[in-house]
């Protein structure tokens, strides 16, 4: 079995054919094809969207995905909800020595699959090699750009009581999936990650709709954080009701057993959507058609009332405040 | 698995019967839900707001991993840091203070601490890793210790050589002796962990409700089944009438589960233990006996630390047994937050203070 050595990190032969061999044959496009130090980008539009992002999942696949698909979407996620139309992305891989060279290809080639859905070249990369240790088999940063069409231009300052709050389909499914992975659990039912691109559906909204005022990807800390982050930066208050919460029975009976709340653990193929109250259903209705929002649906809404704080009425009637995590969600002994 | 829980969740049933506790209840009346558990769904579906103004419910002492003492941890941080060794701990005990640290950070500066959901997936690892000495941070209650008992056997059986278990392990009915019986407690009724009482049945609460005159219900933990226990509280309240009640029927009876209580019989024995805020509360923990010497890591690794000092002007105590409220404490908000706690109700999200902190109560 091919495994990677320090030398495919020295910039010699071995480093070009390692390149040559795995990530310009998948990642292929004339740009990166050109190979010079820098990728030269053709962009017309007068602003454009840049983010960056690191992948260091555990484990590296997971029902639904890899650390490769992870990246690319994330990366086209975090774009697409700031109302960009993602084009190019960068990606720097860090090798642990020993890595099997076929899991890099198995990773790469998801990659090139999801880049090439989601519309995306990857144009420029670097590759690293640390010894045994001194990483976790693979680390991936990735950076995107991301262009804006003439549509509306959305930002948390446009949000303003009475908007509705949309999530695009069910909660909690990657975490739970990656979890049960980490730790070797079965459940019920297999649960997949919903690791998706999510800039071709998010872009039919934006054209399809006028009002729609925010968007975000609830990744870590899951829609509980979400929320929490609008009602800081927006200083309005936000409620949800439990019931319309779209979750999954097979997600539900994985939390009740391991004593987590759904409402904190990570999505990646989710985004939640602050719109006009009057044009939400037409949102609902877009999302509705596309593979990814199939599960839309209106959540909850902005109040003027509890400014910073994200509220949850119960299915008895009663509210809560949902509030922020400490830190890492722990499962409970009790 | 859903279904079987439903039905405890159905919201007419719910509403129906917090109007019931409402037309019942005129006296003020202090409910102590003893369970973390119960805390847990108490605060997720707003159970508080369901019961009426007159009933106040309280959290007590039944958190095991916020009731870990200082000096545990300590001596937790100190066994993380011998050389071959992997701790392996319930999740919730990463973030409980000891006096200068706590086991998240004991990792970060390179010990080995794995979280497990059993003491059987550290029996597990024991297994694979010969060459290290896995040691089970043992804590619980009455529902987890006969698991920590049956892994100890089983490492016997198997002749493991190289699992130990730290056992923190503590037993409900002193503790709630001690809550019920201080002068200053304000607690008229015991909400009683459903779990905790399937492994010993209803019979440890009688002194409780005999001689303290202390209501007691056993409850399950879905919102029907606690607010069906508060109702049945709260009509021997106002009838003056102290009773035992066991409201989890489905899964808890008189005796308890026989099978558990031996293998914990077997393995234990009785001893003094100390809990945050509470403190020295006698035969109230359980500790590994001598013929399980060889799994025992207080004889293992004779570990000795410093004796801890509690945070002081901490009062969580008063606060664990209903005297006062965490606006009565000077660390409150200030030394003590959710971010960096020092007494147990800050400890678990769930603890009286964290709420008070969070939900600004």
């Amino acid at each position: 079995m091919s495994i990677i050595t320090l030398e495919h990190g020295s910039g010699g032969k071995i480093s070009h054919k390692l390149v040559q061999d795995i990530f310009f044959k998948h990642f292929k496009n004339d740009i990166l094809d050109r190979a010079d130090d820098s990728a030269v980008l053709d962009i017309s539009s007068e602003k454009i969207a840049f983010t960056t992002d690191t992948f260091v999942v555990k484990p590296i696949f997971f029902p639904g995905g890899d650390i490769g698909k992870i990246a690319v979407c994330g990366t086209v996620n975090d774009l697409a909800v700031a109302g960009a139309r993602p084009k190019y992305m960068s990606c720097g891989f860090i090798l642990e020595e020993g890595f099997p060279e076929k899991d890099l290809e198995k990773i790469v080639i998801s990659m090139s699959e999801w880049a090439k859905k989601a519309g995306v070249s990857i144009v420029t990369g670097d590759t690293k090699v640390v010894a045994r240790g001194e990483a976790d088999k693979i680390f991936i940063n990735t950076s995107g750009v991301g262009v804006f069409g003439s549509g509306d231009r959305i930002g948390i300052d446009q949000i303003e009581p009475g908007d509705k709050i949309i999530i695009t389909g069910t909660v909690g499914d990657h975490g739970v999936a990656v979890l049960g992975e980490r730790k070797g659990l079965e459940f019920e039912s297999e649960i997949y990650s919903d690791c998706a691109p999510l800039n071709d559906m998010l872009d039919q909204v934006m054209c399809g709709a006028n009002g729609v005022k925010f968007m975000r990807d609830p990744t870590r800390g899951g829609l509980a954080t979400t929320l929490n982050e609008i009602t800081d930066s927006s200083n309005l208050g936000i409620i949800i009701e439990e019931k319309n919460v779209p979750i999954k029975e097979a997600v539900k009976g994985a939390c009740e057993l391991l004593g987590l709340d759904p409402l904190y653990i990570a999505n990646e193929g989710k985004a939640v959507l602050i719109t006009a109250p009057e044009c939400a259903d037409k949102v609902i209705d877009i999302l509705k058609k596309n593979e990814y929002g199939k599960d839309a649906c209106i959540i909850g809404e902005v109040t003027e009332e509890n400014p910073r704080k994200v509220c949850l009425k119960t299915r008895y009637g009663v509210t809560r405040i949902v509030g922020m995590l400490t830190g890492e969600q722990l499962p409970r002994i009790c | 698995m859903s279904r079987y829980i439903d039905e405890y969740r159905d919201t007419d049933l719910c509403l129906k019967i917090s109007e019931e506790i409402k037309k019942i209840s005129h006296k003020p009346f202090n409910i102590m839900e003893v369970c973390g558990g119960h805390t847990m769904s108490i605060r997720k579906n707003g159970i508080q707001k369901l019961v009426g103004d007159n009933i106040k419910l309280i959290s007590g002492p039944g958190c095991p991993v916020c009731v870990a003492s200082i000096g545990d941890i300590d001596k937790i941080i100190a066994l993380s840091e011998l050389n071959n060794c992997i701790i392996c701990t319930f999740g919730d005990m990463m973030r409980v203070p000891g006096t200068n640290s706590s086991l998240i950070k004991a990792k970060a500066s390179g010990s080995d601490v794995r979280i497990v959901y059993s003491a059987q997936d550290a029996v597990k690892l024991a297994k694979e890793e010969p060459a290290k000495k896995v040691v089970f941070i043992g804590i619980g209650f009455e529902t987890t210790a006969p698991t920590i008992a049956a892994a100890i056997r089983q490492a016997t059986e198997e002749r493991i050589n190289n699992f130990s278990v730290l056992s923190l392990a503590r037993t409900m009915p002193q503790a709630l002796k001690a809550v019920t019986d201080a002068k200053d407690s304000r607690i008229d009724a015991l909400l009683c962990p459903g779990h905790v009482t399937a492994i010993t049945g209803t019979g440890m609460y009688d002194p409780v409700v005999k001689k303290s005159g202390v209501s007691c219900c056993v409850s399950g933990f879905e919102p029907a089944d606690l607010l069906r226990a508060i109702y049945l509280l709260t009509e021997k309240h106002e009838m003056d009438q102290p009773a035992l009640i066991n409201a989890y029927e489905r899964v808890v009876n008189e005796e308890g589960n026989v099978k558990a209580k031996d293998v914990m019989d077997d393995v234990f024995r009785a001893a003094d233990a100390e809990w945050r805020g509470l403190g020295i509360i006698p035969d109230s923990g359980l500790k590994i006996k001598e013929k399980y010497a060889e799994y025992d890591a207080d004889k293992v690794f004779d570990i000795t630390v410093p004796p801890a000092e509690s945070f002081s002007g901490c009062i969580c105590g008063d606060i664990l047994r209903g005297a006062k409220d965490p606006a009565d404490c000077g660390l409150f908000g200030r030394e003590c937050t959710p971010e960096a706690p020092k007494g147990a109700c800050m400890v678990s999200s769930e603890g009286t203070c964290a709420a008070w902190y969070q939900y600004g109560e």
